[in-house]
């Protein structure tokens, strides 16, 4: 139990995908333009690598090693195939503003990379674990650039007012905000990190 | 004048990397140097005409007909990968010296959202062929220019003083931030089309 609470906090801080590993860098810019967009990408995205580890941990032994790659491409393709019906199905506004970004959860190099790094070598129960880290890893730091751009681009975090609207800039909702946010963020935790790794 | 409309649109007005967001994880991978750039952006354009003309007729001739839409995602991205590996076997043996140059970085191509997104982009945009090939083109060309210019100013950053924390990444994000803010100045050209 202690491992896989430890392979858990790993995915968040340690390893954190976006801050550290910087991967999945096109979602992370493309639906944070709201703290609610960017948590329900991440939510979406968690769940779509806690399912694809766990039934590519249970057929790790099955697969042969020279087509791995195509068939688990092809356990993640239905897993974002379901995730994609459901949220049609269920929160059709919130599909429509992740709009294409949902079907291209399929080509999110961290689901893949947990696959191939993890999930192929460890048991069912610790790939399940890595999921669920690397998820809510992945929803924090969406959900955090998100807020950031929320509340500089129209003084709001998840549509709650903190400032007047006009005292905001556009800027931080569009294009370019995302890249500036972003950046910032990462020297951010960077910095922390390495403060942290001084300390021990 | 609808096509010409299409080309400015997709290279200037809707960049894919500075305003579609995609095909981000090369954009910063592999932007180090202007050769390496030029490589990238040559190898996308080749995959991404193909992939779009394969997964287009897929979509008309197969999906729609049979009402099997659902499948998109599935059967889109496994015929990516495969022809991602049969552009490579067969550029090996007929064109060595292209296979050379672009070799490198085929594998790469297939977690490319770029080639995904552009073909399931064609599809809910109702483009007819000619007009999907021209998208894809075009987005090719803006995807090569937007990763060259990134590249060029990146081999200037890694020259000058940055601090520490700003090293690196951030502050290649930070630089793709202001030329995202200057392709803006793009935006309303399309009105006139």
């Amino acid at each position: 139990m202690n491992k896989n609470l430890k392979v858990l906090i790993n995915g968040v801080i340690k390893e954190n995908p976006i801050f550290v590993l910087l991967l999945g860098m096109c979602p992370t810019l493309a639906t944070t333009s709201s703290a609610i967009n960017g948590m329900s990408m991440g939510l979406a995205t968690m769940f779509v690598l806690i399912c694809s580890n766990a039934v590519i941990s249970m057929l790790k032994n099955v697969i042969p090693d020279m087509v791995r790659i195509p068939a688990f491409i092809v356990v993640i393709a239905t897993f974002v195939t379901v995730i994609e019906m459901l949220m049609n199905a269920y929160v059709p506004a919130l599909a429509e503003s992740l709009g294409i970004f949902l079907p291209l959860i399929v080509v999110n190099c961290i689901v893949l990379g947990r696959a191939e790094a993890f999930a192929a070598k460890n048991s069912v129960i610790s790939s399940i674990f890595d999921g669920v880290g690397m998820g809510l890893g992945f929803t924090f730091s969406l959900t955090l650039l998100g807020s950031v751009r929320e509340l500089l681009g129209t003084g709001a975090i998840f549509s709650l007012k903190i400032f007047p609207e006009e005292y905001g800039s556009l800027l931080f909702v569009l294009a370019p905000g995302a890249f500036i946010a972003l950046g910032y963020l990462i020297s951010i935790f960077n910095t922390l990190q390495r403060k942290r790794q001084t300390n021990q | 004048m609808e096509l010409i409309g299409i080309i400015i649109v997709a290279i200037f007005v809707n960049n894919v990397v500075f305003s579609q967001f995609l095909g981000i994880c090369p954009f910063l991978g592999v932007s180090k140097k202007v050769d390496t750039a030029i490589g990238m952006g040559v190898a996308v354009m080749f995959v991404l005409t193909i992939a779009t003309v394969v997964t287009y007729l897929i979509q008309k001739a197969i999906l729609e007909p049979f009402n099997l839409e659902y499948l998109q995602t599935i059967s889109f991205i496994l015929v990516i990968a495969s022809l991602v590996q049969m552009v490579e076997i067969v550029l090996k043996k007929t064109s060595p010296a292209l296979y050379e140059a672009l070799g490198v970085f085929l594998p790469l191509i297939t977690t490319n959202c770029v080639i995904l997104g552009v073909a399931i982009l064609v599809i809910q945009k109702d483009f007819n062929l000619l007009e999907s090939v021209i998208y894809a083109v075009s987005t090719a060309i803006g995807y090569a220019l937007a990763i060259i210019i990134f590249s060029s100013i990146r081999e200037q950053l890694a020259l000058t003083k940055v601090p520490k924390a700003m090293k690196d990444i951030p502050i290649a994000l930070i630089t793709a931030g202001i030329i995202a803010m200057a392709f803006m100045g793009f935006s309303g050209i399309d009105q006139v089309f």
